[in-house]
């Protein structure tokens, strides 16, 4: 198992590329012997820059290819590189192979401590161009067996030379045993849609050139020398993900619109900034909720501040200036925190959990609302309160919300003074009172998971009755559809966030009920998209006015499934 | 002499093509071109010490630009930052 680097899947034959690299001669070069180390370490330079041009002559289609050899040629000029190499030279009379060695050694080890993935994978540039000028030094050139058609590349490491002068027709996959997702092999080979899998670790000694080798870049697997009847699963998956992809794409940049030209935005339901990456990619407009428990629950302690404000800035440019909705602590019921000792209790749904944990324990959540004030001045952020009960609940978190936002501005501190405030409608008391919440807030988000076992009085986790857990109950409905008039009755926005915004069977029938937002998992907006692509605001409300006098959920289904 | 300050917008923070552009900005200008995020200022002249400073997205550094051409220079900067840099 490595990194999924690159999607796809690719069956071909091994081709193997092993490389060597100089050992330290420990030679001390006498003082005659000063300038002509220094003459051959130019020399090399000069050689390794008509290389890098040539190679960039060759590569102008390719954007990614051309970016690294420009990148390439700079860091050879670069002064840090040519005065350090210099004094090893002069100073410590190495000669020329061996300072470069030396300061190539030195610099990818520098990049390697840096916490950020994307300079510390900068390391394999500094190797790169150090090998290269190595090479250039020692007047020998890589003898490089040419590629035979479906080729699978396996390496220990690929350098971006190597992937450049490579005939990429001719590579169908790669897998290394080192290397990351922000590795220029894995830009490379997602630019050029090559599958890959990469930091594999040993691979190498069990493989021959010329074995049957299997590339799995969408599970991060590589499989030597399959049977026919895995070959033949995996040539399915590729038929799989082929046509899936060509789905995707049809859809990315399509609008939610329907036929009859309404409008609707679709979002997601992210857990940190990667997830925000990807909800781009399938074409969410921003991020309806941010689950801000995760976080907590990968920290040995309470997160400070700092770390909160980092992580929720993150998000918030990675949304590139889409709206992202941060929904403040939400832990007690199902989803216990390690190190915050919650007392045991008969009811934990009816216990003490969200909003009622932030209330009772103000230090926690006033230095999460300082965070996400913060951060709010990198994009556009906005809070939410989850499980709100009362009017009396809200206006108690908006007070504090208040007094948060003056210390700020006591201390000087920069932050968005006007970011949107919201609740989720997940409680029954919430959504019969929606007229009045309405009135105080900025819009609601309606989070159907919790507000169908609170009105249902079902526990989903328990074996016994969770068959009667069901968001299509006519009692559930008649609450989704009264949060959202009440909502549009006041002009603030609403949007559904839980999991019947991503069930297709409740596209239409939210529509109808006049919902225009709806958030759910990246994964699922392409398909609701269609739905909405396919038809209009009109049957829409058919659906709704029909479905409105069923009185159960069977019966509602059963319409349902039919009607799309 | 002309400070400028800049929020780095991309998300993963100046990747290596923009570096080397900059640094090639840098380059081409007589003019001493220093850039600094909250330690002491580098010179634009090292692909490395750019990518050392480790600005990420939200960061915000600041040049100073002083010479004989430093208008012409703070201008390619500008518009270095306007263009290439301000690109999703």
């Amino acid at each position: 198992m490595g990194v999924a680097a690159s999607p796809g899947i690719s069956i071909g034959y091994a081709h193997l590329i092993i490389k060597t690299r100089p050992t330290l001669s420990g030679i001390l070069i006498d003082d005659q012997s000063i300038p002509i180390e220094l003459e051959k370490f130019e020399d090399a330079i000069r050689t390794s820059m008509e290389q890098l041009e040539l190679l960039k002559d060759k590569a102008k289609s390719n954007l990614e290819e051309f970016d690294i050899l420009e990148s390439h040629i700079e860091l050879l000029q670069d002064p840090q590189i040519n005065d350090e190499v210099t004094t090893y030279i002069t100073e410590e009379r190495k000669n020329a192979l061996d300072a470069v060695t030396l300061v190539a050694n030195k610099m990818v080890q520098l990049f390697e401590g840096l916490d950020d993935a994307y300079l510390r994978a900068r390391s394999a540039d500094i190797r790169d161009i150090g090998d290269r000028i190595a090479e250039n030094l020692q007047g020998n050139h890589k003898v490089i067996t040419p590629l035979g058609p479906n080729s699978i590349v396996l390496a220990k490491e690929l350098s971006p030379s190597d992937t450049i002068s490579m005939d990429l027709e001719k590579v169908l996959g790669f897998a290394t045993e080192t290397g990351g997702a922000v590795s220029h092999t894995a830009i490379l080979a997602k630019s050029n849609n090559v599958p890959a899998v990469l930091g594999c670790g040993k691979l190498l000694e069990s493989v021959i050139h010329g074995d049957h080798i299997i590339v799995d870049g969408t599970q991060g697997t590589v499989i030597v020398n399959p049977s026919e009847n895995v070959k033949e699963e995996y040539r399915q998956k590729q038929v799989d993900f082929i046509k899936h992809k060509a789905y995707l794409n049809s859809l990315k940049e399509v609008p939610a619109i329907t036929n009859d030209g309404v409008g609707i935005t679709l979002l997601a339901n992210i857990s940190n900034d990667q997830d925000m990456k990807k909800a781009l990619e399938y074409g969410a407009k921003g991020a309806g909720l941010l689950r801000t428990e995760m976080m907590y629950m990968e920290k040995e302690s309470f997160p400070t501040e700092e770390e909160q404000y980092q992580f929720y800035k993150s998000v918030a440019i990675h949304a590139q200036g889409t709206p992202v909705t941060v929904r403040t602590l939400d832990v007690g019921g199902d989803k216990p925190l390690g190190y915050f000792d919650l007392p045991k209790e008969e009811n934990p749904f009816l216990g003490y959990r969200a909003i009622r944990i932030s209330l009772d324990q103000q230090e926690i959540f006033s230095t999460q609302l300082r965070a996400i004030l913060r951060a709010g001045v990198h994009g556009n952020l906005k809070i939410m309160f989850p499980m709100i009960s009362s009017v009396m609940e809200l206006r108690k978190a908006k007070e504090i919300l208040d007094q948060v936002k003056e210390e700020l501005f006591s201390e000087g501190i920069a932050f968005a003074p006007n970011i949107p405030v919201g609740i989720m409608i997940e409680v029954p008391s919430a959504a019969i009172m929606a007229d009045v919440l309405a009135k105080e807030v900025d819009f609601f988000s309606i989070g159907t998971n919790d507000l169908c076992q609170y009105t249902l009085a079902v526990d989903r986790g328990n074996e016994n009755i969770k068959q009667l857990y069901d968001p299509f109950d006519p009692a559930v409905l008649r609450l989704v559809h009264q949060s959202i008039e009440r909502a549009n009755d006041h002009n603030i926005s609403v949007s559904v966030c839980g999991e019947l915004a991503s069930d297709t069977r409740a596209t239409l029938l939210l529509m109808g009920m006049e919902l225009r937002e709806f958030s759910m998992s990246s994964t699922s907006i392409p398909e609701v998209k269609d739905i909405i692509r396919k038809h209009n605001i009109k049957k829409a409300k058919e659906i709704w006015n029909h479905v409105m006098n069923m009185d159960h959920s069977k019966s509602i289904t059963d319409y349902l499934e039919k009607h799309i | 002499m002309i400070s400028k300050e800049y929020i780095i917008t991309d998300p993963d923070g100046i990747h290596a093509r923009p570096a080397a552009n900059l640094i090639k900005i840098g380059r081409k200008f007589q003019s001493t071109i220093q850039i600094k995020k909250d330690k002491d200022p580098i010179e634009l002249n090292s692909m490395i010490g750019l990518m050392m400073l480790g600005a990420k997205g939200g960061d915000s550094i600041m040049l100073t630009i002083e010479g004989e051409d430093e208008l012409e220079a703070a201008q390619a900067i500008e518009d270095f930052f306007q263009n290439e840099l301000s690109k999703p």
